[in-house]
């Protein structure tokens, strides 16, 4: 049965990590990265991981690909084909480079001899990686990289906000602001304003 | 199973993921097979987690969860960014850092 289950999920895991690979169309790929997302956890939970399972599921699939998801449909648009400037020889070294670390990384794997990756694994008590196990580990053995790590997404969410947020002066010198047609008021036509808000997007301050 | 047998699936991942970032050329897709690079790792975590009977390979786990989620959040906050300058959202095109 373990066997059975084993193979299911790593077949759902590898063929939704092909997608993500192959799909030409990005909201696709993402919805293929849910699916591995998917296969990935129930690895986990073969693995008696069943705290990671349940957060992959809750944060990845849940959270993050929700993000991607609205991104791309904030940016869309398909992938454009490989330029003729690469062609196929570029996608052909890709392959042959992925290929040949696959080959290398199971040679490390199979030819370390290591006893242990040969059983099920080393015995496991009763409660292995329950989420009452591994809060307390968080909060006692591993306290630092957990604030470490809420700094971290702090600082993350910060960033991505400063990076993503509407700039003055970036946008798009057609586009009328309110504050441009109170001042077409005053001047007269539009025109005036769309010239102003061309000096407005040519520097900060210039009104 | 054999721990054996996740470690390939794992290195599998990560290949497939090698040759997503190296092929495609889409910014978001390429984020894209960095998750899956990542999840990768994480599965080589659990399993070896799992061979050694120890917890610490999950904690592992989960902090590299917490950082491939900052990851995300920088790398679409950059993507959006990009689309709001009206710049091409191919990496091929995008070789100049300047702003």
């Amino acid at each position: 049965m373990a066997e059975v289950s084993f193979f299911v999920a790593a077949l759902i895991a590898l063929s939704g990590a092909g997608g993500t690979v192959l799909l030409r169309n990005p909201f696709y790929a993402v919805l293929a990265l849910v699916c591995h997302l998917l296969g990935l956890a129930a690895l986990f939970l073969l693995l008696r991981a069943e705290f990671v399972a349940a957060a992959q599921v809750i944060i990845y699939a849940g959270a993050v690909m929700v993000l991607y998801v609205f991104v791309v449909a904030y940016v869309g648009g398909q992938d454009r084909p490989l330029s003729p400037r690469h062609g196929p020889g570029m996608r052909a070294i890709a392959l042959v480079f992925a290929t040949a670390l696959l080959v290398e990384i199971a040679i490390a794997v199979i030819g370390s001899g290591l006893t242990v990756l040969d059983e099920e694994g080393s015995g496991f008590f009763a409660g292995f990686g329950t989420p009452a196990e591994i809060g307390e580990l968080f909060l006692t053995k591993f306290l630092l990289a957990f604030e470490i790590a809420s700094l971290l997404l702090l600082i993350a969410a910060v960033g991505a906000v400063i990076l993503a947020r509407r700039r003055s002066g970036l946008d798009d010198p057609r586009e009328l602001s309110v504050a441009d047609l109170m001042r077409s008021g005053e001047k007269g036509t539009i025109g005036d304003a769309e010239r102003g808000s061309l000096e407005e997007a040519a520097g900060p301050g210039s009104h | 199973m054999p721990i054996t047998w996740y470690l390939i699936v794992s290195a599998m991942v990560f290949c497939i993921g090698v040759g997503g970032v190296l092929t495609r050329r889409n910014p978001l897709v390429i984020l894209l097979c960095l998750e899956l690079m990542l999840n990768a790792a994480n599965l080589a975590l659990v399993a070896f987690a799992r061979a050694h009977g120890n917890q610490e390979g999950q904690i592992f786990a989960l902090i590299v969860m917490v950082v491939a989620a900052c990851e995300v959040a920088v790398g679409l906050g950059l993507i959006v960014a990009l689309y709001r300058r009206r710049l091409p959202i191919d990496v091929d095109e995008l070789r100049e850092l300047q702003g």
